[in-house]
């Protein structure tokens, strides 16, 4: 199969959702004549035409604002925040007015709306344009939230998105547009709500996300010349989440490790750890564990920027640690 | 003579008096605790909602705030669906999801109203990008307060809407009190209407208090509009005879100001100007009114009628769902 890289990835499912569907078009910061901060949008404009393909001006809540009302109205918007940081500007437009229009209207408003956007750090870009915001979304009812972690997944999703009727928040990460990956000439989808096992193994399951995965991937090599074989799991969509994959490899490995690069305070580690603590406590061999993001803004200095977030060898040192402990041997103790 | 023929005028005064008669009759429901949460009644504004909805076509768009009742009926909203939704009904616009601060009907173009100051004005440029890229001849009427004009988004809609040159009349329904806080002293400037020069696009101030007057005002920002010449922002200069809210105790005004501003009642005016112009006479003026006392009357029957949403119901709706689909 042909390689080619996630940014070219995206690039594709946007031509071809624009060529499908003449009710698609994209609005954003710098996305017509530039292409896009990262050139996920390059061709467009000279394909597609001034009225499909928009510049904005720098104003995030009327860029959305235009997504909704376009939506409101019969189209099928994507519409591009530059950098996740600036979903902050335009919170009401998602968050009060996006996600909530459905429901509020008893099903009347149908808001087929993509929102396109990158986090995430690693670039030396300071506090303002590397955050991993993914779990405010994710607690707001009527927002759907895909971030993958290939190019063989975004495109796929990216297609999926744009041909959902809910508002989608599509989170790309800013290190992950030059990786390439196996992605098929011929069309494909992916559904939201399943997840992908990026790697199997016995001894512990971490579920990851975005750049994490790759990460995981890199420790898990390291960790199986010692022995232990770790399965991945990626969500790829949070909402909505595939329970019943981890659930089964939870049952399997009988331990959990979430690893995300948003901060650990009120990041979606915690809420998938609920999860599993209710409908699967008796398999848990060991208490599952979050490592995430330091509870601190991303700083600048690459010595810092990399102490904010889980490194390869964080990972490799928690999961040793993790399978050291084991519930259900100490517990045969006890009884015999 | 007026210009406009006994029809519209008909029109406009039964959509005045149904506003009126709307919002006298939830509030007397919301002190029988048939209504909850707050209300924000339009008594007073019947001029701006009806003079602005009157230049609009069926199939154009309005987009309204916390203070909607008013938009919904003169755009043609039904009074039953209404009642129904503000008694929190199955059978209400939302089916009770919504209540008074989030009509809509997208069959008569209310897409929403937003319980946020200022936020449908960026949905309202929304709208009308869609009708320019559909090229429908949809033009979109943006309802919003004084106070909005203070809000980010509110210059964010206007200078995007007018760098696309986009079909959308901003009407702002200056009130005088952001909440309980007087223009005074929440604007640098005397008309509102003047921030459109910061947009490169017209501004006009227009007496609120007078259908006829905002008609034509409104009319000629609409046509505009739908010529492809871009959008206008009108600044209705109007008075809420009532509270924010039902039970606001009212400590930031005057008796006397209230009166002086009741004087300019915008139904008891307008039927003056249409009995005076021969058009409609004191009979037919009669007639409207009782008509609109009396769909008021058989509303609240429905409504009071209609069954709560089934508690089983409450996740409902949150997503949009295919055929089959689970919500």
């Amino acid at each position: 199969m042909r390689e080619i890289s996630y940014a070219q990835a995206i690039n594709e499912a946007l031509k071809e959702e624009m060529r499908r569907d003449n009710r698609v078009f994209m609005i954003g910061e710098d996305v017509a004549v530039h292409g896009g901060t990262y050139g996920l949008s390059k061709g467009l404009l000279e394909e597609f035409g001034e009225k499909r393909v928009k510049d904005t001006p720098i104003s995030e809540a009327a860029i959305v604002g235009t997504g909704i009302g376009a939506a409101l109205t019969g189209l099928r918007p994507i519409v591009e925040l530059m950098y996740i940081d600036f979903t902050t500007v335009a919170m009401d437009q998602i968050v009060n007015q996006a996600a909530k229009l459905r429901y509020m209207t008893g099903g009347m408003a149908k808001l087929p709306l993509v929102i396109r956007t990158q986090g995430g750090s690693g670039t030396g870009e300071a506090a303002h344009h590397t955050q991993s915001l993914e779990a405010w979304f994710v607690h707001i009812p009527g927002l759907k939230v895909v971030m993958p972690s290939t190019p063989f997944d975004a495109k796929g999703l990216f297609k999926t998105a744009v041909r959902d009727n809910n508002p989608v928040l599509f989170i790309d990460h800013k290190l992950l547009f030059p990786k390439k990956g196996s992605v098929p000439e011929e069309e494909y989808t992916i559904p939201f709500g399943k997840a992908d096992i990026k790697r199997e193994g016995n001894d512990i399951t971490i579920v990851a996300t975005s750049l994490m995965i790759h990460r995981a991937l890199s420790a898990a090599e390291e960790l199986e010349k010692d022995g232990l074989t770790v399965e991945i799991i990626d969500p790829r969509t949070l909402v909505p989440f595939d329970k019943e994959t981890l659930m089964n490899s939870v049952k399997k490995t009988g331990r959990l490790l979430i690893l995300h690069e948003a901060c650990t305070r009120g990041g979606i580690g915690g809420g998938i750890i609920r999860e599993i603590i209710e409908d699967c406590f008796d398999y848990l061999d060991a208490p599952p564990r979050v490592l995430a993001g330091r509870n601190i803004p991303i700083p600048y200095a690459p010595s810092l920027e990399k102490m904010a977030v889980p490194q390869q060898r964080d990972i490799v040192e928690t999961v040793i640690g993790m399978t050291k402990f084991s519930r259900r041997f100490s517990t045969h103790i006890a009884k015999s | 003579m007026l210009k406009l023929s006994k029809e519209k005028l008909k029109d406009m005064l039964v959509k005045m008096y149904r506003i009126r008669f709307f919002e006298e009759t939830i509030k007397n429901l919301y002190f029988e605790d048939l209504i909850t949460g707050p209300l924000h009644l339009y008594i007073g504004e019947e001029a701006v909602a009806v003079g602005a909805c009157s230049a609009l076509k069926k199939r154009d768009y309005v987009v309204s705030t916390h203070r909607g009742h008013g938009h919904c009926i003169a755009k043609g909203g039904n009074l039953t669906k209404m009642m129904a939704e503000l008694l929190g009904r199955e059978t209400g616009y939302c089916k009770g999801r919504g209540g008074s601060m989030h009509l809509a009907d997208h069959k008569i173009g209310l897409l929403t109203c937003s319980g946020i100051v200022a936020g449908g004005i960026p949905i309202s440029v929304g709208a009308a990008f869609s009708s320019y890229y559909r090229n429908s001849g949809q033009v979109t009427i943006s309802f919003f307060g004084d106070g909005a004009t203070n809000q980010g988004s509110f210059h964010e809609s206007l200078n995007l809407a007018s760098v696309w040159k986009l079909p959308v009349v901003f009407v702002c329904e200056n009130n005088c009190y952001a909440i309980t806080v007087p223009t005074t002293c929440s604007l640098p400037l005397e008309n509102i209407a003047n921030r459109a020069v910061g947009y490169g696009i017209p501004g006009k101030v227009v007496d609120g208090m007078n259908v006829l007057a905002v008609y034509e005002v409104v009319k000629e920002a609409v046509d505009r509009a739908r010529d492809g010449k871009g959008p206008s922002l009108i600044e209705a200069k109007t008075y809420r005879f009532e509270g924010h809210w039902v039970g606001d105790p009212i400590v930031y005004r005057t008796n006397e100001e209230v009166k002086e501003w009741k004087k300019r009642d915008p139904i008891l005016n307008f039927r003056k100007t249409v009995l005076e112009s021969d058009q409609l006479s004191e009979n037919e003026l009669n007639s409207i009114q009782k008509r609109a006392r009396r769909e008021l009357q058989e509303a609240v029957e429905f409504a009071k009628n209609s069954p709560l949403p089934n508690p089983d119901d409450v996740e409902k709706y949150v997503y949009h769902v295919e055929e089959g689909g689970k919500h």
